[in-house]
């Protein structure tokens, strides 16, 4: 790093930095200046300007870890990548006008100057995208895993009887889960009915129809029976819309009336308890 | 167009998004509960057409006003292989992908009006519109 501007950046750290705020604060839209109060903002910038300007006086690797600590800052403040990209292009463009203003930069020596400024900028922007990528990268993988193991529940209700409550979209992935864990579940726990609640499940098409009457041809075969319940109304006339045949199921409108029926396949029935003690 | 909002079909994540769309223009255009369902089950069939035979299209919703009648227009193009036989794709329980073979005539059925046009090699586009009772 030219020392040239090192010295001149940290002499003027006060200059360049009210300068960068003001300049920032133009540029910051609503989503910022919303969720950011001044004093957040100010003291957060100060801190940015403080990591560069370490950037210049510590070693590599003190600087990677202060900028991961920072990146996961604004990541956890809610700031937009663009907005601390367009800071750091600002942060650069301050500083070399104020250069040449100030006589550092010269004809002769313009060049040289802007080609060392730019490979101290570009890495540390890069620094910054991985970083936020990376989080992101995380945050989905860690919420995939969470949808995951919400995805296809399998719960033995009765001796026999099991329920799959079904909730959300149901894509390829899901659909495989839903065969696997409707097979296994009927074997390990010897269920005789499955009951699949279809209540959360927001558009019955061709595909979902398909899958379920899959796993019920499958479900069949291990030797139980599949019961289809919590159809609604408007998923009724689309299904029928749709002329997808589901004469080969039992359906119900509610979960209950499902394990009422379920009870009566297995030859039980919910009675009420007379002459309470 | 101020009317048009658009949805590229890339993978399986933006057939949901596409139908959340629909379901909001819907809702916007006073459809009830069983009209939205509806509309949103043919958008899912047609985006679902889209991303497991073209690969990748795009969905389309337009907000549509004829005379007195307001009305939702599904818009779905692709420049995927082409359909050979229409009047193969639009027969009951013809699928090529081992499916149930309802969707196009499903959602011919699903809506009020439905045009189809497609050139093999050249793709497919498809106008299926709903209007407000």
């Amino acid at each position: 790093m030219n020392s040239t501007i090192l010295n001149f950046i940290q002499n003027n750290k006060e200059s360049i930095f009210n300068h960068w705020l003001e300049a920032t604060k133009e540029n910051a839209d609503e989503r910022v200046t919303k969720v950011v109060s001044d004093q957040v903002f100010i003291g957060t910038s100060r801190e940015f300007i403080d990591l560069i300007i370490s950037n210049i006086k510590s070693s590599n690797e003190e600087f990677t870890s202060k900028l991961s600590e920072f990146s996961e800052k604004i990541v956890r403040l809610g700031w937009p990548l663009s907005f601390v990209t367009k800071g750091l292009q600002t942060f650069g463009k301050i500083v070399f006008e104020a250069m040449q203003n100030a006589g550092v930069v010269t004809q002769e020596n313009q060049m040289k100057v802007v080609y060392e400024f730019d490979g101290w900028m570009t890495p540390m922007v890069n620094e910054v995208v991985n970083m936020y990528s990376a989080t992101w990268e995380r945050t989905v993988s860690l919420q995939k895993i969470a949808l995951q193991e919400l995805s296809a529940p399998l719960i033995p209700v009765f001796e026999g009887i099991t329920v799959m409550p079904l909730v959300g979209t149901i894509d390829t992935e899901r659909a495989k889960q839903i065969m696997e864990n409707l097979l296994n579940g009927v074997v390990k726990h010897r269920s005789e009915v499955v009951l699949i609640d279809i209540t959360g499940v927001p558009v019955v098409d061709t595909m979902v129809a398909h899958h379920i009457i899959q796993a019920a041809d499958a479900v069949r075969l291990v030797g139980a029976k599949c019961m289809l319940v919590g159809i609604r109304p408007e998923i009724a006339q689309t299904i029928v819309n749709l002329g997808i045949d589901l004469n080969q199921f039992t359906t119900k409108n509610t979960l209950k009336k499902g394990v009422e029926a379920a009870l009566e396949l297995t030859s039980r029935k919910i009675v009420k308890v007379e002459g309470e003690e | 167009m101020e009317n048009q909002s658009c949805v590229k079909i890339i993978n399986e994540w933006d057939i949901v998004a596409a139908r959340q769309l629909g379901r909001n223009v819907a809702k916007e255009l006073g459809f009830g509960t069983v009209d939205q369902a509806r509309i949103t089950t043919a958008i899912s069939e047609l985006a679902r057409n889209i991303y497991l035979y073209a690969g990748q299209g795009q969905i389309c919703i337009e907000k549509i006003y004829d005379g007195g009648k307001a009305g939702l227009r599904i818009v779905a193009a692709d420049s995927g292989p082409g359909i050979n036989d229409l009047r193969q794709v639009m027969e009951d329980g013809y699928s090529t992908s081992g499916g149930l073979g309802a969707g196009l005539p499903g959602v011919k059925r699903l809506m009020d009006e439905f045009l189809i046009d497609s050139n093999p090699g050249t793709g497919t586009d498809i106008k299926a519109t709903k209007w407000l009772r």
